[in-house]
């Protein structure tokens, strides 16, 4: 797989404000890459800089070998679909669709196989003499989606392309949308804020947190090795707990020793557990096995996710972790009884904070 | 950045935009204020002129005067305009539309009309004359009145705004707490409208202080700084007092402009998305209260008007009361005569198509251009100034500036051109104002995505902004050409033989003694604007709503 688009050390302020901190990744052709965040991380600013919306004040982006950083938006080669979407309340569908290939060397026949190709790809044929406002929003999303791809960009940026939606649209779009983007092998940056949404629908993500790229990788990667606690913390749920190194390979947390398998790079640390991670144990021989009192239980249906106390040293840590319903063994599990738990070395992963 | 052919075409529109708010605006303005420290031959004299100007009692009375008749006016104007307000947005009482309209005729209308109906009603010949007890109106009571007529529905129409965005939640709460009628009154219904409140009285009190019309008509010997800065000029040819005189009456105009400036910007949090509509309840006696009060001003608002069409259609007040057309003859009189009608109507047109070409072209650069952010915010302070500057201080800094023999746009001086340039910067932020608001009501996207698509940014104004625009587009021009028609302190120190104008024609007439013929072609006036009003209504109801589908669901 070749490299289709490089940025390199993207910095940009608002005033005082820096919104991007040498923002450095890079793109293959044909992937889908998710830019996640919570809001006013960046993400958005950045999708604008590789528009060329907004002005980077360093920092260069190559676009299939060429330096692209310098150039006005429309000497970029890019669709962008907005939040809103943008699409022109006066104008049909149809129309809006073929603004953007209404140039003086093509012919009418041309456009109209185009805009015919487009509306069956998004399946609106029947509606193509309507305006934007007779539209659901989903069909509305399809038409912006439509109108960016028509000149055949070879980027594809898209802006929370589905957070106006209602939850049932957006996931029913989320599979259409990735099954179109792999159909047309259009390379394409998605920004979200929406975890869920990155997990299911990108090849990879770019995890950002106050400008700065926190990590990069599929979502299996960031959800099985984050490499610091706001990613370990952003993707999915997590306990992040304070621990300090004894040797190579045993920390102390809790007040007592656990086996670690990762490496262990300085004295004072921080793991990540996930709630799935914990088990409840009947052998307190075990190594890794930590005793505390159940302070709340949460029915979630398939399962309950509890709230584990756990005394130390006149100090107490809360955990969440995963309940398993429909088990006779550990359905005697009640609220205020004490349980032991054991963590297995694998799932302790150290994060930097 | 590497600039794009769409960066270069709005530097050059911005460029042209700034040239001409500078040379239509800020340049002249800097002309009166240096005018002002200068003495006859042209030499600098620092603040002698003032210290001569306030050194003078008479004129100094005038800043009194102008403040006392402004004051007063304002709060009659503002608390007869808010129970109107009151009883069309909040009560359940019939034909609401029909009363609005009627609230609204004063705007059609050149303001020295309501003077000149003051004295046929209440003048030395008047029909109620006694309703005076001995008292004259000539003075502050006439000034007062017609003032008072000329403000309501500018007033009004700020305070309904204020009103209808009352949220439900907060009476429904009122209710609930156990408050009566009067506590909600004075706990609800009026901080909430505290802002347009305050801004009705800086509009209103800056209206009267800077105009010049009805202290004309019905001043009598009392002098305001309007009346003096015409005398300074026209009877004295004293350029350098007008100045003087000028820069006086700019400082409480500019001051309110800018305390409501601050008031308008703490106005808009008060209603949220969360928020509910008010829906009023019937109520019997509150809904008659208003009914009767709707009508007694409706009385008096058609009283006004119908005596001037009563005047302008009599052979001789008051002998002979038979009716004729005679006081249509316009050519027989001063002030022009019926050329003058044609020229206001040309002088209206011109303002009405270039003004809002200028105006909205510049709204769209200051909101949507990309780059440039200095020079749009720079461009938006100066479209918001003509607001605080009085027609005929505008208008004599037009003399200074424009007839400067040295002066390379000279040569508009005392044609067609600088009466619609005129017109338009004095007019400039209320339209200025209509733009933006109709702008920003548009994605901001639209230009992104434009550009996305490689298509240059006209394409996407004048298919996609301008079409979606078109009801304020039309708003702007209306607003032109009716105060274009009705105008007299824009225009009366830089018309020329040839392009005399009607609403100057009304103010002649009436120096000469002419009332009648000048009620006679104020009246004019108020028929051409009212025809205009009613065709456009006409017009945005089966022709451009055509245009308009896409803003219906089942089109």
């Amino acid at each position: 797989m070749s490299v289709y688009l490089t940025v390199s050390k993207i910095c940009k302020s608002f005033g005082s404000f820096q919104a991007l901190k040498e923002a450095s990744f890079s793109v293959n052709e044909g992937e889908l890459v998710c830019i996640l965040g919570p809001s006013g991380c960046g993400k958005t600013t950045l999708l604008r800089v590789i528009a060329g919306l907004e002005e980077q004040n360093s920092g260069e982006i190559v676009q299939k070998g060429v330096t692209i950083s310098n150039l006005p938006p429309d000497q970029r080669d890019f669709g962008i679909v907005f939040q809103s979407y943008a699409l022109f309340p006066n104008l049909t569908i149809k129309k809006n669709i073929i603004f953007g290939l209404q140039t003086r060397n093509q012919s009418s026949e041309i456009i109209e196989n185009r805009l015919n190709e487009l509306l069956s790809l998004i399946g609106l044929e029947s509606h193509k003499n309507k305006y934007p406002a007779q539209l659901s929003g989903g069909e509305q999303q399809r038409v912006a989606l439509a109108r960016a791809l028509a000149p055949s960009p070879g980027l594809l940026l898209l802006d929370e392309p589905l957070s106006a939606l209602d939850a049932k649209v957006r996931q029913f779009l989320r599979l259409e949308i990735k099954n179109l983007q792999k159909k047309l092998g259009v390379t394409t940056i998605m920004v979200t804020h929406d975890q869920e949404e990155a997990l299911s629908m990108a090849d990879r993500i770019i995890l950002m947190n106050k400008g700065v790229i926190e990590q990069i990788g599929t979502p299996q990667e960031l959800y099985s090795k984050p490499e610091t606690s706001f990613t370990a913390d952003f993707i999915g749920k997590t306990n992040l707990i304070s621990a300090k190194k004894i040797s190579e390979n045993k920390i102390k947390m809790f007040g007592q020793e656990f086996d670690c398998s990762e490496p262990l790079m300085s004295e004072e640390i921080t793991v990540a557990i996930r709630p799935e991670d914990i088990k409840i144990s009947k052998q307190l021989s075990e190594p890794n096995i930590i005793q505390g009192r159940v302070l709340e239980i949460e029915f979630l249906g398939s399962y309950s996710i509890g709230q584990i106390e756990v005394q130390y040293n006149d100090q107490k840590e809360i955990l969440i972790c995963h309940l398993p319903i429909d088990n006779n063994e550990q359905s005697s599990i009640a609220k205020n009884s004490q349980i032991s738990f054991s963590l297995n070395p694998n799932s302790l992963k150290i994060v930097s904070s | 950045m590497k600039k794009s052919k769409d960066d270069y075409l709005t530097v050059f529109f911005i460029g042209i935009a700034a040239t001409y708010i500078l040379v239509s605006l800020a340049l002249p303005m800097y002309a009166i204020l240096s005018k002002s420290i200068e003495n006859k031959d042209g030499l600098f004299i620092g603040l002698e002129n003032y210290k001569y100007y306030f050194s003078n009692p008479s004129l100094f009375y005038s800043i009194y005067n102008s403040l006392y008749v402004s004051i007063i006016s304002t709060i009659i104007s503002v608390s007869l305009s808010f129970m109107f307000a009151f009883a069309l947005t909040r009560s359940c009482m019939v034909a609401k539309p029909f009363f609005r309209s009627i609230a609204m005729i004063p705007i059609l209308l050149p303001s020295l009309l309501a003077g000149i109906a003051l004295i046929y009603l209440f003048g030395n010949q008047g029909i109620f004359k006694e309703l005076l007890m001995g008292k004259s109106i000539y003075g502050p009571i006439g000034i007062v009145i017609a003032e008072v007529f000329y403000t309501f529905p500018h007033a009004l129409l700020i305070i309904i705004t204020a009103l209808s965005i009352a949220d439900a939640r907060l009476y429904e709460a009122a209710t609930v707490l156990r408050a009566g009628p009067i506590k909600t009154f004075f706990t609800v219904t009026i901080p909430s409208a505290k802002y347009g409140l305050m801004s009705a009285c800086f509009v209103v009190f800056t209206l009267v202080i800077t105009d010049f019309g009805i202290p004309k008509v019905v001043g009598g010997q009392y002098n305001v700084l309007a009346i003096d800065v015409y005398k300074q000029v026209i009877g004295q040819q004293n350029f350098e007092m007008g100045a003087v005189v000028s820069v006086v009456l700019l400082i409480p105009a500019m001051l309110a402009f800018v305390v409501d400036r601050i008031v308008q910007k703490k106005q808009v949090s008060i209603l949220t998305a969360r928020s509910v509509v008010y829906q009023p309840k019937k109520n019997k006696v509150l809904d008659t209260i208003m009914l009767v009060y709707c009508i007694i001003i409706s009385i008096c608002i058609l009283t006004v008007v119908g005596m001037c069409l009563y005047a302008s259609l009599i052979k001789f007040w008051p002998y002979n009361l038979s009716l004729s057309l005679k006081n249509y003859q316009f050519d027989l009189m001063d002030g022009g005569g019926w050329d003058s009608y044609y020229n206001s109507i040309k002088m209206a047109s011109f303002a009405a198509l270039f003004g809002t070409l200028i105006v909205f072209t510049t709204a769209y650069f200051v909101e949507k251009a990309r780059s440039f952010k200095p020079a749009r915010i720079m461009m938006h302070l100066l479209s918001m100034m003509p607001m605080a500057i009085p027609g005929m201080v505008l208008g004599l800094a037009y003399i200074f500036f424009f007839n400067n023999p040295n002066n390379p746009f000279n040569f508009i001086y005392g044609t067609m051109a600088i009466l619609v340039i005129s017109t338009i910067t004095h007019f400039y932020t209320v339209s200025h104002l209509t733009a933006l608001t109709a702008l920003k009501q548009i994605d901001n996207e639209f230009e992104s995505v434009a550009s996305s698509l490689k298509q240059p940014f006209y394409k996407m104004f004048f298919s996609v902004t301008v079409p979606i625009s078109l009801p304020a587009i039309f708003e702007i021009g209306i607003y032109f050409f009716v105060n274009a028609m009705t105008t007299v302190s824009a225009v009366v120190f830089i018309y020329g033989p040839k392009t005399t104008l009607a609403s100057v024609a009304v103010l002649n007439m009436d120096d000469a003694g002419d009332i009648a013929p000048a009620a006679a072609m104020g009246m004019l006036i108020f028929f051409t604007n009212a025809a205009v009003r009613i065709a456009y209504v006409v017009f945005t109801k089966n022709i451009l709503s055509r245009f308009q589908n896409w803003r219906f669901k089942t089109a």
